[in-house]
Order: C-alpha cells, then sequence, then structure tokens
C-alpha cells in the first residue's frame, strides 16, 4: 500500500516561446539618463545584430513567474522527501546558508576589488581552507576548483607536477573498476593512461593484485573511501604504503566523506590529495545540477603545486594582519578557472560548518550511518546485500537478483519506488555490482521517513513476487511514462524549434 | 542539532531495534587507531543568529558597487537583476532538487535546460547549446579540447588579447594533452587582432581562439577572421565573457564562428567575487556529438506524450569514462535558471535596451574622459560597454586618489601586461549612473591637475 504519496492535480505548461506575444513586457529598466548618440554612430553596422532577437520571448511578469512555478512542481526535491541516492548525499540544504550568501557584501562583490577591499571575502576563504584542512586532517586547501571532477582533475595535475619536480611524473594511473566516471575521465585529461584494478570480493582493493601491478610507472592509485560500495577501506594505511614506496602518490576521491567527518581523516590515513564534494558532504544546495564545489586538500610537500592564487597573510606597514592574493607561485600547476572559484557556494559551506561545529559534525556523520544500517538490517530479508558480510558506513548497498527471478529488475524497482512518492535509488552504479541498488538516506532524514521508504522497498519487493508487470509497467502516477531515450537519442532535437 | 531529524533517544531506539549495542559498533570497519579520540578543532557550533552576526561582520569588511561607484568589469559584470529571479530559483523544487537523472519527477529541471539551450542558441546563433559549463574560462578550455578532437590536429592559435586567466586556464587544461599554441597579436592601434596577422596560420592549428568583445573591451571583425581560420582549416572559436554584448552585436554564429563559449553571468547572476557563474557553450549541428557537458532533448513517453530527458549521454564521464568528451559531471544548473528567468523577463526588447544602455553610457563615459586633458582612449577599436584609457600617470596612483572619494575606477591593466603602466580598463554599465560617470570624470580631471583634495 502506498502511504506517502497520493496523485494531485499539477498544471500543464508549455514552453516560454508558446506564452510570447509581441508587446508584452515583463522588466523596467531605468530612463537613459545621458544624451543618446545613434547606434550606428557609435559602433559599425555590420558589427550590429540586424535580428531584432526575433527568437527570445515576450512575456509579462506574472506569466514568467506562473510559467516557472508550474515547471518547478513537476520536480521531485528534498524539501519534499527522502532521495536515497547512494553516493550523492542529499542532505537538507538549510536557509541561513542561502541567507548569507545573499548578504551584499558577498553577493554585490567584484572579484578584482583591490585586496584591501575585500578583506571579508579573503577571511572567508581563509577560514574555509583552514576548517576543511582540519576536518580532512591536511596540510593546504585550495577552494578553486568548481565541482568533485574538477578536484580531481586538479588533484591529479598536482600529483603530476610533484612527481614532476622529483624528476619523473610517471605514466599512468591505477583506478579501481569500482570508481565513478569522473575518476578515469579526469585521469585523461592529465595524460596519463588509465588501468583498472580489479576489487575483490568486499569490493575493496585487492592488496596482493595491487602489489603486482605496482611499479615505477605508476604515478598515483585512485581510490574511493568509504568505497562506491560503502565500505570502509581497511586496508587503507597498507594500500597508501605500497604506492608510497613505489613512489606514488595517493589520490581520494572524498565524495563519501559523510561517513567520515569528525570520525577519521584522510590524512591520517596516508591520502596525499583527496577532493571533497561541498554540495554533497557540506550541504550546498544540487539545484538541479549543480553549482557545486570540489575543493582539493593536499599534504604539506604537494602545496606548492596548488592552483594561484593563494591567500597568505602579511603585516601592513601600520604593523596590521592582512590578508592578500599572492599569485606568485612558480610551482603551481596553474589556474584551473578564472577568479577564485564557486564563491558563492563556498560561502554557504562555511556557513554551514559554522552552524554545526565540531558536535554538530560528529553527530551528524552518526546519524547518517546509523540510518544507512537501518536500512541495511530491514530491507535484507527483500533484497540481496551485494557484500553479505559488509560492513556498511553511509550507504548501502544491493542487487536485483531476487527480483530478477521474477523478470524484475533495478531499473523496475527504481521506476516504482517514484509511485511509492521518493526519488530511486542510484541504480546501477558502481558497475562492478550487478544491477546495483544503492542507497544513502543521509542524517538528515527521520525514522518516521526512513520506515516509509523500508516499508516501500518491502511492498515494491512483494510486487516484484505477486505482480511483476505492475513493477514493470512503473511508474504509473507521474505526468508522463518512461521516454524512449533511444529514440530521442537517434534523432535529437535539442532545442525548440526557430520562430519562422 | 536541528538539521538532524532523529534526537538521540531516537537513534538509542534505532540501535536496539536492530539489535546493537552502540554507535561504535557501526564504526568498526575503522581501524581502532584511525578513530579521532576527540572532536575536531573548530569553533564551537553558532546560533543563528551568531551566524548572521558573524557573516554579516566578514561582509561588512568589503567594499560593493552601493557604497562606492565602481567601473569594474573584466569578466564580471554588474548588471541590474530583476527581484523575481530569487524568487523563483528559490522555490524549494529548484533549489534542492538533484540531476536530472529520473525525467518522470525532473520535468521541470529538464523543460527549464530545453528553453535555456534555446535561447543561447537564439544569441549566439548556433544549432546546438549545452546544459551549462562552470564558466567562460573553462568553457575556452573545453572548446579548445573538442576543437583537437574534431580536426585531429594538435596547436591553437590564441589571440593576445583574451582575457588572461581565461588564457591562464586553457594552459593548464591542454598542459598535458600534447597541444601546443601560438599566440596571435592585436593591432596596437585598434587593440582588436587584424586578419593580416592570420595570414600564415598553419596547417596544423585546430582552432583559432578570439574572444570578442576582446579583454580591452574591442569588437572584433568575426567574419574576417572565421575566413581567415577557415581557410587554414581551423575552428573558430568565439569566446564572450560580457554575455550582454549579445543583444546587440551580431550574433558569432551570423559571422562563421564554429564554436561559441562564454559567461552568462551577465544574465540575473550576481558577481558574488568571481563565482559560482554559468558558462556557457554552442556549436554547430555537425558537431552535436563531440559537445562536452549535458545535453537535454525532446522525448515522447508510451502514450505518445512529450518530455525531455538528458541525452546523448554515450559522450559523458558515466558512460564513456576515459574516452569521455568532458570529465564534467555536476555543472551551474540553478545558474542556468537564472539565466534562463533572466531572459524570460527581459526577453526580447529587453535585452536590447539594456545593451543599448551599455552602450550608450559607456560612449558617454568614454568621450568625457577622452575629452580631458591627459586622458586618452587608448584603442581605436568600436566598443561595447568596456574601453582602455591612458592615464597621464600610472594607473594604480589614479585609483588611489579615485578611491580616496569613493571611487573604484576600474582595473589597472598592469596586472596583466606588466607595460601597460598607465592604462585603466573602465567598465560601464546601465547601473552606472550619470552622476557617477560625471563624477568619476570631474575626479580625473582633478586628479591630471593635481588639485589636492
Amino acid at each position: 500500500m502506498i502511504k506517502k504519496a497520493t496523485t494531485h492535480i499539477s498544471q500543464n505548461e508549455g514552453l516560454i516561446f508558446e506564452r510570447s506575444r509581441e508587446g508584452k513586457t515583463g522588466y523596467r529598466i531605468s530612463a537613459l539618463d545621458v544624451p543618446a548618440t545613434k547606434t550606428e554612430e557609435l559602433i559599425d553596422p555590420s558589427l550590429l545584430r540586424d535580428d531584432d532577437l526575433a527568437g527570445l520571448p515576450e512575456v509579462s511578469e506574472p506569466e514568467v513567474v506562473r510559467h516557472f512555478t508550474r515547471l518547478s512542481t513537476w520536480n521531485y526535491a528534498i524539501d519534499l522527501g527522502m532521495y536515497p541516492l547512494g553516493s550523492c548525499t542529499m542532505k537538507y540544504n538549510p536557509r541561513l546558508n542561502e541567507r548569507v550568501a545573499r548578504i551584499p557584501g558577498f553577493a554585490a562583490s567584484h572579484p578584482y576589488l583591490p585586496d584591501e577591499f575585500a578583506q571579508g571575502n579573503l577571511e572567508l576563504l581563509r577560514e574555509l581552507e583552514d576548517n576543511l584542512a582540519e576536518i580532512t586532517g591536511m596540510a593546504a586547501v585550495s577552494l578553486q576548483p568548481a565541482a568533485g571532477a574538477q578536484g580531481e582533475m586538479a588533484g591529479l595535475m598536482v600529483i603530476r607536477a610533484c612527481l614532476g619536480a622529483r624528476g619523473n611524473p610517471r605514466k599512468r594511473v591505477l583506478i579501481p573498476d569500482s570508481a565513478h566516471g569522473t575518476n578515469p575521465a579526469s585521469a585523461a585529461i592529465c595524460g596519463y593512461a588509465v588501468q583498472t584494478i580489479k576489487s575483490n570480493a568486499q569490493g575493496a582493493i585487492d592488496i596482493e593484485n595491487l602489489r603486482q601491478v605496482v611499479d615505477e610507472d605508476v604515478a598515483a592509485l585512485m581510490l574511493t573511501n568509504p568505497s562506491t560500495l560503502g565500505l570502509f577501506e581497511e586496508n587503507i594505511e597498507e594500500v597508501c604504503r605500497i604506492i608510497h614506496d613505489a613512489g606514488g602518490l595517493v589520490y581520494m576521491d572524498g565524495a563519501n566523506m559523510n561517513a567520515l567527518v569528525g570520525v577519521t581523516r584522510p590524512g591520517d590515513m596516508g591520502v596525499d590529495v583527496l577532493h571533497l564534494n561541498l554540495h554533497k558532504t557540506f550541504s550546498t544546495p544540487h539545484g538541479g545540477g549543480g553549482p557545486g564545489a570540489g575543493p582539493i586538500a593536499v599534504v604539506k610537500e604537494l602545496e606548492p603545486f596548488l592552483p594561484f592564487p593563494r591567500v597568505v597573510e602579511k603585516t601592513d606597514d601600520k604593523g596590521e594582519r592582512r590578508l592578500e592574493l599572492d599569485y606568485n607561485r612558480p610551482q603551481s600547476i596553474g589556474r584551473v578557472r578564472a577568479f577564485f572559484g564557486n564563491y558563492s557556494v563556498l560561502v554557504r559551506a562555511l556557513c554551514y560548518i559554522k552552524t554545526l561545529g565540531p558536535d554538530g559534525l560528529r553527530e551528524a556523520t552518526e546519524a547518517a550511518v546509523l540510518n544507512a544500517n537501518y536500512i541495511a538490517h530491514h530491507l535484507k530479508s527483500d533484497y540481496d546485500l551485494a557484500i553479505p558480510d559488509g560492513k556498511p558506513m553511509h550507504e548501502v548497498i544491493f542487487n536485483d537478483k531476487r527480483q530478477s527471478r521474477h523478470g524484475v529488475h533495478t531499473l523496475d524497482v527504481a521506476k516504482r519506488l517514484i509511485d511509492y512518492g521518493f526519488h530511486p535509488m542510484t541504480m546501477y552504479f558502481p558497475l562492478v555490482v550487478n544491477g546495483a541498488i544503492m542507497i544513502e538516506p543521509t542524517e538528515s532524514e527521520g525514522r518516521e521517513e526512513i520506515d516509509l521508504f523500508i516499508d516501500a522497498m518491502k511492498s515494491i519487493a512483494q510486487e516484484a513476487r505477486e505482480n511483476p508487470e505492475l513493477v514493470k509497467g512503473a511508474p504509473h502516477n507521474t505526468r508522463i511514462g518512461r521516454l524512449d531515450e533511444a529514440a530521442a537519442a537517434r534523432k535529437p532535437v535539442l532545442r525548440a524549434k526557430a520562430a519562422s | 542539532m536541528r538539521y538532524i531529524p532523529n534526537s538521540a533517544h531516537e537513534r538509542e531506539l534505532m540501535l536496539r531495534d536492530m539489535g546493537v549495542e552502540s554507535i561504535d559498533y557501526l564504526f568498526r570497519g575503522i581501524p581502532a587507531h584511525l578513530q579521532l579520540k576527540g572532536p575536531l578543532k573548530l569553533t564551537p557550533a553558532l546560533s543563528e543568529s551568531e551566524t548572521l552576526d558573524y557573516f554579516h561582520s566578514l561582509a561588512a569588511r568589503n567594499v560593493i558597487h552601493a557604497q562606492e561607484a565602481s567601473f569594474l568589469g573584466a569578466g564580471a559584470y554588474d548588471h541590474f537583476i530583476p527581484t523575481v529571479i530569487d524568487t523563483l530559483i528559490s522555490r524549494a523544487e529548484f533549489l534542492t532538487s538533484y540531476t536530472p537523472y529520473q525525467p518522470e519527477i525532473s520535468q521541470g529541471t529538464l523543460q527549464a535546460i530545453f528553453e535555456y539551450q534555446t535561447m543561447i542558441c537564439e544569441l549566439t546563433g548556433m544549432d546546438v547549446s549545452n546544459a551549462s559549463l562552470y564558466d567562460g574560462s573553462t568553457a575556452t578550455a573545453e572548446a579548445v579540447l573538442m576543437a583537437v578532437r574534431v580536426t585531429g590536429r594538435s596547436k591553437i592559435a590564441l589571440a593576445a588579447n583574451l582575457h588572461p586567466e581565461y588564457r591562464e586556464v586553457v594552459d593548464t587544461y591542454i598542459h598535458h594533452a600534447g597541444i601546443t599554441e601560438q599566440t596571435i597579436p592585436s593591432d596596437p592601434v585598434t587593440g582588436t587582432l587584424k586578419p593580416e596577422a592570420l595570414a600564415d596560420l598553419g596547417n596544423d592549428v585546430a582552432a583559432l581562439v578570439i574572444q570578442s568583445p576582446n579583454f580591452f573591451g574591442g569588437i572584433e571583425s568575426l567574419q574576417a577572421l572565421a575566413d581567415a581560420a577557415h581557410e587554414a582549416g581551423a575552428l573558430l572559436v568565439v569566446v564572450v565573457p560580457e554575455a550582454m554584448s549579445l543583444g546587440i552585436l551580431k550574433a558569432p554564429g551570423q559571422c562563421g564562428a564554429d564554436i561559441v563559449c562564454g559567461e552568462a553571468q551577465s544574465f540575473g547572476i550576481p558577481t558574488s567575487f568571481g563565482g559560482a557563474y554559468c558558462g556557457f557553450f554552442a556549436v554547430r549541428e555537425k558537431y552535436q556529438r563531440q559537445i562536452p557537458g549535458r545535453l537535454v532533448g525532446q522525448a515522447f513517453d508510451g502514450e505518445g506524450r512529450k518530455g525531455y530527458v538528458l541525452t546523448l549521454a554515450t559522450r559523458e564521464q558515466h558512460i564513456r569514462r576515459e574516452k569521455a568528451t568532458s570529465n564534467i559531471c555536476t555543472n551551474q544548473g540553478l545558474y542556468a535558471l537564472m539565466a534562463t528567468v533572466y531572459l524570460s523577463l527581459l526577453g526580447r526588447k529587453g535585452l536590447q535596451e539594456v545593451a543599448e544602455q551599455n552602450v550608450q553610457k559607456a560612449h558617454y563615459a568614454a568621450k568625457q574622459i577622452a575629452a580631458l586633458g591627459g586622458y586618452k582612449l587608448r584603442f581605436t577599436a568600436p566598443f561595447f560597454n568596456e574601453f582602455v584609457v591612458t592615464c597621464p600617470k600610472p594607473a594604480r596612483e589614479i585609483l588611489d586618489r579615485l578611491a580616496r572619494q569613493k571611487i573604484i575606477g576600474g582595473l589597472p591593466l598592469a596586472r596583466f601586461f606588466p607595460r601597460m603602466e598607465n592604462e585603466l580598463l573602465v567598465c560601464v554599465t546601465e547601473t552606472t549612473t550619470r552622476q557617477e560617470v560625471d563624477s568619476f570624470t570631474d575626479t580625473l580631471k582633478r586628479i591630471s591637475e593635481d588639485t589636492e583634495f
């Protein structure tokens, strides 16, 4: 029985262009206050548009509001309910963070303000760097990367620069078959060949295999800890030792930090570089696809290679402490993006850290791990655990083996979960688990919501046995059903038709 | 902790329900010696009002346009931001929603992206736009990587008047990709590129990367540059850090561009100390399978109902892994939505009116300044809303004196071009008032006359 959701009338709405009518207006700017000159006298007509911007709509303000409000009601969101998405850490996005990010002193500040007029911003960057260094147990942090993938790229470039400075950048990067796709993609950008290494039956790094595979051509091992199967890499120190002994460095994908904050620190494990996903662990909103931020944290030896500029402390001629941006970083890998990073996201993350404090951060980790284990405990009677004797941390992974016997697969379970009022869990990732069903509740879910989720999953398992067609045809209660994605890719229509 | 629904007591009950003694048991997978014995050394949790006080006092140490007149541009622009943009993107279903991988419950996000893609195509004159990249600088880097993929060539030609930070980002991205670069000089008089400078563009060049309006504010002659690039078999990449210019300038797609990329921050996104912003990226139809980033396409369900879905995903990292067109995953979704709302509100007429005001105000300012003794407009090329002024004294000195009058006079170009000691890059937008411009001009006059005040 579906308890969490019910069908409800939702508004239809076409494309914004369909609302457009000549003469409608949705704005008013102040009148021009300088004497006007004919544009053609200021800029040669051959450089000017001659299409009168025919492709943009003309719509009134209330219609724009209605249009986007209607669209928004077709979305699921954290504020509506749980996202059990493994590896995504869909936690509550505090509105206090939103309020703080909008303080005009931050929001309206220009990136090229002279340092003396941007002391607040520089202080904020400094404090966030220090906080993240403490949380990760690392020596230095760069807040410049715009997302996790960019952090990976920057981190690997730092590794490459360090090894280059030692004499040999080496040739390849070892990446477990369970890794997120951004890992090998990022390695490729850094000019490294990717060698995939197999995980053992626990989904962990196979130590013996690693020992055989490592040689002096290996620049780095990229690993995720906890692994993409939600399990702590128990041999992490040994893994790091093996890589270090061969002269390589260890990169950790920090996407799963929500299981570690306040409990343990990558820096203590032997990791050399890691990235963090502020839009996961540190609560900044996903916004339907970003922006996020992917800061990297490094050990002391790697600090000189971090992107420039760096925030440094100086004493001015009055003997007062001042922060400055230092661009003179001869060993730096360079810049990974203009200006200083996704600053408005960074503000939110620092606000989150200050709101939780050390106790809150630890409590969040404990609550997240507890929630995941609670789900594991209650669902293992209905779904096969991918790693039966594993010790799940903040996420738990099942497969669809039992359900497949009735012709029901992970995709079907996911789509049926929608009818129950939830967003689907992560499907088919990591690739090493057949039919992976990965569930990460985060600490933001209360027992009530989790019990509803467990209920829903149990009910779907029963439906798979007794009425598989119902599951395979899901979702039934949404505005649209499963879309023909293959046809969409064969003949892509990637924009609205131009007005003739 | 108020963000955690399960109280300590509830958590005890859950542990008991599971037959688990204590929470420590759930962390047994972590070697004991790796587990922290005490709390992290961070400041203790602040209350909501303490947090606000803390951040307000930090913010108070920054200077913003509302307090002082500012003539800063150079890749981040002060434009008016209509109120309802924030209203709409603050809706929980946009703000707190995930990437639209499950289209049945993400049609709001998907349709909005489809509209964004359409608008970017209209503005740039191109056929296909992606759902956003991080920003203009990384969009430029991605354009370079794409041109290399498409042509199979390994050299790129970069305009000398490209935004220096954009160039630095390109340098970082190509460093390990076996791609070399050459610089195309700009004309010292016009500040723009002369097609003649491209006469010996080799047939090993994958792309000519130019910026328009360029870093000095000048408008490039795109068609002539396109012709020169195509002669050499190279693609023309046009970079547009000031998207507002597309409201009045001819679409690069109509002038032969193969890739148009840039920065949509001018469309309703605050300057926010340099980020988060919204990189846009648009190409000709024939390159649609080589474009980086997410794409939203139209699709139909079993009942023939139309919807939208992420498509052509085989280009992307989660499928192709190391062979992907880019490593990008999370991009700038919410900010692309801000741009979409902005473009919907301003629309056809509004964007032209705002762009027009930028032109008028900037030219008014330039004219006033050029009429002052001691100051000259450095370059002769037509411009949109930015121009370079040669000052009678080093620009840094001028800026110091302007600052005393609460005016942030622009960017000293010596910051990037050491020999341009006396040059100042000045930006005037529709948010700059006549009074601010007059006061600026007046102060410049007094500085040159060395009047003490």
